[in-house]
């Protein structure tokens, strides 16, 4: 077990590494070979007023003029152990991990990601949590009454659920919920109460969101269960668990919903680890300050520096993510051995 | 009355191309201490029937009708939780295969442990004691290291093993065995029959095993009922069945059963043809498209049902041929060839 532990983290930080190669290359590489030079790339550090001479020099303090192992060496270390950046008058210090300052405000990247962060956790928390218990409960419900009135109701839902993309479910929630409705649910539209500050400000500026991303998960998971449970509930055992005189109830919960259950946690890890680096259309319908409004935002600006570090953090979730579930695996089947 | 006593009892499915009798009009007795073999191939309605006395039909769709008397009680019309209160403490059962009878994702521990605290209200303590008796009862070695292992950590053989620990876990009264040695390898299979018989000994349990193989009824059972098509076509003591039977279903069944006392170079005597439909049952006895005696009935055989009569001290026989008739060709043709070697 603890082998597999370490072998698994082993493989994480390989994982993460060849993503920031990737990362590096799209942003550094591929320009190059699209015809860049070093002073086109440098061009977008300086400004629109700059002098070819002043460009020069900033490519050269800068660093393109070296090769690119080089650079991503560079561009490593300043995340595992922070970067001195020389602008001319003097030295300043970027401290670990350290993605770089955004271009359009000269801010280090980083104390904003870590600014955005809570909005985005909050919203993928609160969510996961709605559409787990919804959707579960009604898979397992639209499973035992299979072929019912529910049943087709749910799955007709369900459709819906996953077919309607956020941007449009997001808007109609807020025509109906929240702009000129006396009783609208929410403040329209990007206010955030971080939760350590009004906990009640906070669930109530976040409910329309919460449900509108819960809705299109929940569908998926509502027909994922209803899967599964049709599956497990005609197994031997839960005939065994009847046998034995156990009640309706624990037959399904205690032996078919946990038959069930594996491949909901699974892609439950996937999901969540996904929208912890950004729930993108969510955020932008409801102008929510969190990772994946400032991801877009920073590919508009063409913000080079912010989109790296954005992507990276996202990359980090889902390979903590699939970690998770891995040794989840093991607690969950008995008969995944871990070594 | 007798402890276990079936009247009538039939149970039809409804499906899409028709009606389904997978029982049609069983009865029989059954006391303590008694085992009954049921013996038939698939299809015939044997499990249905065990599934049925313990309520165990999905959905409601089974429709059942006659009667089931448990020691004294009425199982067909009574409450759905009332029957389920009798099932694990009063009746219990053991299914065919026990690695997908078992689930997967709990300890073979934790299993017994629940089926024990249903019908008894006793600390998990006292309850993971009693499965570890249990489990020491069947014969399994280190019962206190093994009870926190998982199914697929035990053999085919420790499975059922563990199985039948947790049907006996509430002392039943009447315990079902469906196929219990069918997915074992033989040796084991030997093994687990003299488990069971030696376990029906001490808990004075009835004992019902279903079975295709005449092999595993001749070792256990007291009587033996021979079904096909949903009804009963022979009933008698093992030694009526196995020394002068009279169907020639059950004829055909022996002579189907590999022999270590015969020639290795003989042939098995298959039963020609497959079971018949449960829906569209074959006119008069159910068995004449595959009988080789059928002409001798004169036409009775595909026009009318034959009627399950006592030829003599309790063995029941369902066949137009005349008893003597039967005698006689027992005698001369099948008994002979049985037993040449």
């Amino acid at each position: 077990m603890v082998t597999y532990i370490i072998r698994r983290l082993i493989w994480a930080v390989v994982m993460l590494t060849i993503v920031s190669i990737a990362t590096f290359a799209i942003f550094f590489l591929v320009p190059r070979l699209a015809g860049a030079t070093s002073e086109s790339l440098a061009a977008r550090y300086v400004g629109r007023t700059a002098s070819a001479e002043q460009v020069k020099i900033a490519a050269e303090k800068l660093g393109f003029n070296d090769p690119l192992v080089v650079q991503y060496g560079r561009f490593a270390k300043g995340i595992v152990a922070g970067a001195d950046y020389d602008y001319g008058p003097g030295v300043e210090h970027c401290p670990a991990p350290c993605f770089g300052y955004s271009f359009l405000t000269r801010l280090p990247v980083w104390p904003d990601l870590l600014n955005r962060l809570p909005v985005t956790i909050s919203l993928a928390i609160g969510a996961a949590v709605i559409w787990v218990i919804a959707g579960v409960a009604t898979g397992v419900l639209s499973a035992l009454k299979r072929g019912s009135l529910f049943d087709r109701a749910a799955m007709g839902v369900a459709l819906a659920g996953v077919s309607l993309p956020i941007f449009f479910t997001g808007i109609v929630s807020l025509v109906v919920f929240s702009y000129g409705n006396p009783f609208r649910i929410t403040a329209p539209g990007g206010s955030f109460t971080p939760f350590e500050e009004n906990p009640a400000m906070w669930a109530y500026n976040l409910i329309l969101p919460w449900i509108t991303l819960a809705f299109l998960y929940a569908a998926g998971y509502a027909r994922l269960t209803r899967a599964g449970m049709l599956e497990t509930m005609n197994e031997d055992y839960i005939r065994t668990a009847r046998a034995k005189g156990l009640n309706e109830r624990a037959v399904v919960v205690k032996h078919g919903l946990r038959g069930a259950l594996t491949p909901i946690l699974t892609i439950f890890g996937l999901d969540l680890g996904l929208l912890l680096g950004g729930a993108v259309l969510t955020e932008s319908t409801y102008s929510l300050p969190g990772m994946g409004k400032y991801a877009i935002d920073a590919i508009l600006a063409q913000d080079l520096p912010k989109v790296m570090g954005v992507t990276l953090v996202a990359a980090f979730f889902v390979v903590f993510a699939n970690l998770i579930v891995d040794l989840l695996y093991a607690v969950v089947d008995p008969r995944v051995r871990l070594g | 009355m007798s402890f276990l006593e079936l009247k009538d009892l039939r149970i039809h499915f409804p499906t899409d191309d028709g009606l389904v009798k997978s029982v049609d009009g069983l009865s029989f007795t059954l006391e303590r201490g008694k085992t009954l073999g049921i013996v038939g191939e698939s299809g015939s309605g044997k499990s249905v029937t065990s599934l049925g006395i313990l309520g165990l039909h999905k959905g409601g769709r089974a429709r059942i009708s006659g009667e089931i008397w448990l020691d004294g009680e009425e199982l067909v019309g009574a409450s759905l939780e009332h029957v389920r209160t009798l099932r694990g403490k009063k009746m219990a059962m053991i299914f065919q295969d026990p690695l997908s009878a078992m689930h997967p994702f709990y300890t073979v521990g934790d299993q017994i442990i629940e089926a024990y605290r249903i019908h008894n209200d006793v600390s998990k303590k006292v309850a993971r004691k009693h499965a570890i008796d249990m489990l020491g009862r069947v014969g399994i070695p280190q019962p206190d290291r093994r009870v926190d292992s998982y199914p697929h950590e035990f053999s085919g053989g420790m499975r059922q093993r563990a199985m039948i620990a947790m049907a006996l876990s509430c002392d039943p009264e009447l315990l079902i065995a469906d196929e219990p040695t069918t997915a074992l390898d033989v040796t084991v299979q030997a093994q687990i029959l003299d488990l069971m018989r030696d376990l029906q000994r001490d808990f004075n349990a009835a004992l019902i095993i279903i079975t295709h193989d005449l092999g595993v009824v001749a070792e256990l059972s007291d009587d033996i009922l021979v079904m096909y098509g949903g009804k009963c076509i022979e009933y008698g003591t093992s030694e009526d069945i196995f020394e002068r039977p009279e169907h020639p279903y059950t004829w055909g069944l022996l002579g189907s059963m590999p022999r270590l006392d015969r020639e290795p170079t003989e042939r098995l005597m298959p039963i020609k043809g497959s079971p018949p439909s449960l829906i569209n049952v074959p006119s008069g006895c159910a068995f004449h498209p595959r009988c080789v005696f059928e002409e001798r009935t004169g036409g009775r055989a595909k026009a009318e049902v034959p009627e399950l009569l006592e030829t003599e001290g309790g063995h029941l026989v369902r066949c137009h041929l005349p008893r003597e008739r039967r005698r006689a060709i027992w005698e001369n043709e099948i008994k002979p060839n049985l037993e040449a070697s």
